[in-house]
């Protein structure tokens, strides 16, 4: 093996901070994926919070959380990677010494960044706009259950990034969030929405996740946390799963 | 010998029902400056892909620096400039090659790099932002930062001017005069004439030529004649001296061994002929005749006269 792990790390990080770099100067990425759920916080959350207590609060943070990081997340790997690899990028890394994972690794952080700073954004405009109060327990609860369930929606992109070009990424992947955002109730909450619309819900990604975040900060079932883990856990694999043939699929591609 | 810096033995790719290499042995050694010329579609991007562990080869084997083509091992004495139309955009030209070179266990020292690769002052500009040359540059520091032992440049004057290909040449002999290996794909005949002192020919997939440039030159004895006349290709190819026949613009060009008693047989045989122009067979129509669909008559073997 060549190169000790100390300099294997220093690659991680350095590539992992020009990935957030490159992520800051993209202002019109940063602003949908942190602005549209803070614009739909402060809007839905002013409309529907009548009456709620503290953690009725976090309930449209967790919601509205959970919306902007699997947006941050489709973007950041869906529409990056459908772009690096199109503009030739990727294989130049990959002709490169560069540990292939500290291609992902870096996309993950940029991803963990996002969605922590997508948290902290809500949770500011609920505290000093909407006077929500915030337990902390409950809170750090939800921001690790958001953050770790980040992963699966990151497969999606990578699938979604290797599958199609570029121009098809935003596409797919705008077709995806919205439509998915809204029929996970997390837009607007269920009790608001006709009732197919739960029936729907249970076949995307988003509404488990969006249940797993509720249930920490107390509006969802504790008792069916385990079946959405194992759901995401699946989704995650399926994803991964296309993500590699697409892969393979492009490896043998010709380029002239 | 000096040791191989990379190896295709025997090597097949195809994909789906397009063989793109077709049974390619090649062994590149070090010190050697080869280029792989060949028109689009030959097969010169594949032989540089199999080569660096981009792409598996359908049958045969490759190897870089004796080794596996995709270790990490190999790949840190090896530095490359694909035909990349881009890279993050959003990123400086100073991050990007500090980026490549956290990648390589003792990389070139920022500065020296920016100045070889001609980037000097443009360290703060964003890749976005460069021109087409300067975004060619950048990648060719890319290539370098690693101080490879082997540098592999996939048509890395493509798109560019005339004036810029120049620099670029100019550039290139100097790095290569400091004892690098040098592995560059081109359909520039002259670029190749201009660097290289080996030049493999591809023509769909297969190797039809492999020397030294005055060697390749040398295949097609003789000189050329170019003429208007109204005599046809088995005629003149039945007139003594004569090797080739191709048709250009309405003339005629024949490769002969001697243009003297050819000339004296031509006009005999026509006295209508016009245009006539008689040349020293150069690089251009060694490759336009090792590279011709059909090969004619008696082309490509090289066996004098």
């Amino acid at each position: 093996m060549s190169g000790s792990i100390e300099r294997r790390l220093r690659i991680y990080a350095r590539e992992s901070r020009y990935e957030c770099v490159k992520q800051l100067r993209m202002p019109t990425q940063l602003l949908f994926g942190l602005g549209f759920p803070v614009m739909f916080y402060t809007v839905f959350g002013l409309l529907f919070s009548r009456g709620g207590g503290a953690s009725f609060g976090l309930y449209y943070i967790a919601a509205y959380g959970a919306f902007g990081i699997i947006s941050g997340a489709l973007y950041g790997f869906g529409v990056d990677v459908a772009t690096e690899r199109a503009q030739g990028w990727m294989l130049l890394k990959r002709a490169s010494p560069m540990p292939y994972e500290a291609y992902f690794l870096a996309k993950l952080a940029r991803s963990l960044l996002f969605s922590l700073t997508s948290i902290v954004l809500l949770t500011v405009v609920g505290v000093v706009l909407l006077g929500v109060r915030v337990p902390v327990l409950a809170w750090g609860e939800m921001t690790l259950v958001l953050v770790a369930g980040a992963a699966p929606f990151c497969a999606l992109g990578l699938a979604i990034g290797y599958w199609v070009g570029p121009n098809a990424a935003v596409a797919v992947v705008n077709v995806v969030n919205m439509p998915m955002a809204i029929l996970s109730g997390l837009w607007i909450p269920f009790s608001v929405l006709p009732s197919f619309v739960h029936r729907i819900a249970i076949f995307m990604p988003a509404y488990h996740y969006g249940q797993l975040a509720l249930a920490v900060v107390g509006q969802g079932q504790p008792e069916s946390m385990l079946g959405h883990v194992l759901v995401m856990a699946g989704f995650m694999v399926v994803s991964l799963v296309l993500a590699h043939a697409a892969y393979r699929r492009d490896e043998d591609k010709t380029y002239g | 010998m000096a040791a191989a810096v990379a190896e295709l033995e025997g090597v097949t790719k195809r994909f789906g029902p397009v063989t793109a290499l077709d049974s390619v042995d090649l062994t590149l050694r070090a010190g050697e400056v080869t280029a792989i010329l060949g028109p689009n579609g030959a097969g010169k991007t594949t032989a540089v892909r199999l080569m660096l562990g981009l792409a598996r080869p359908s049958a045969g084997r490759a190897r870089l620096l004796g080794g596996d083509p995709t270790s990490i091992a190999a790949r840190e004495r090896v530095g490359v400039m694909l035909q990349v139309s881009k890279v993050p955009e959003t990123l400086r030209v100073a991050e990007h090659i500090r980026l490549f070179s956290t990648y390589y266990p003792s990389p070139m020292p920022l500065a020296e790099i920016v100045d070889l690769a001609g980037l000097t002052g443009l360290e703060h500009r964003a890749f976005g932002t460069l021109s087409g040359g300067q975004q060619q540059r950048l990648l060719f520091a890319l290539a370098l930062c690693g101080k490879p032992d082997f540098l592999v440049l996939d048509e890395p004057t493509v798109g560019l001017d005339v004036e810029a290909r120049r620099a670029f040449w100019t550039e290139m002999r100097r790095l290569v005069s400091r004892g690098r290996s040098l592995l560059l794909t081109t359909h520039y005949i002259e670029e190749a004439d201009a660097l290289a002192d080996r030049i493999v020919i591809l023509q769909a997939g297969r190797i039809v030529a492999d020397g030294p440039p005055a060697e390749i030159k040398a295949r097609v004895a003789g000189k050329q004649v170019r003429c208007v006349t109204r005599l046809d290709e088995d005629a003149l190819l039945a007139l003594p001296g004569a090797r080739a026949w191709r048709q250009d613009k309405g003339a005629s060009v024949i490769s002969v061994t001697d243009a003297e008693s050819f000339v004296r047989d031509l006009l005999a045989g026509d006295a209508s002929v016009s245009e006539l122009e008689v040349s020293s067979a150069n690089l251009e129509q060694a490759f336009m005749q090792l590279t011709m669909p059909a090969p004619p008559v008696g082309a490509g073997q090289g066996d004098g006269r």
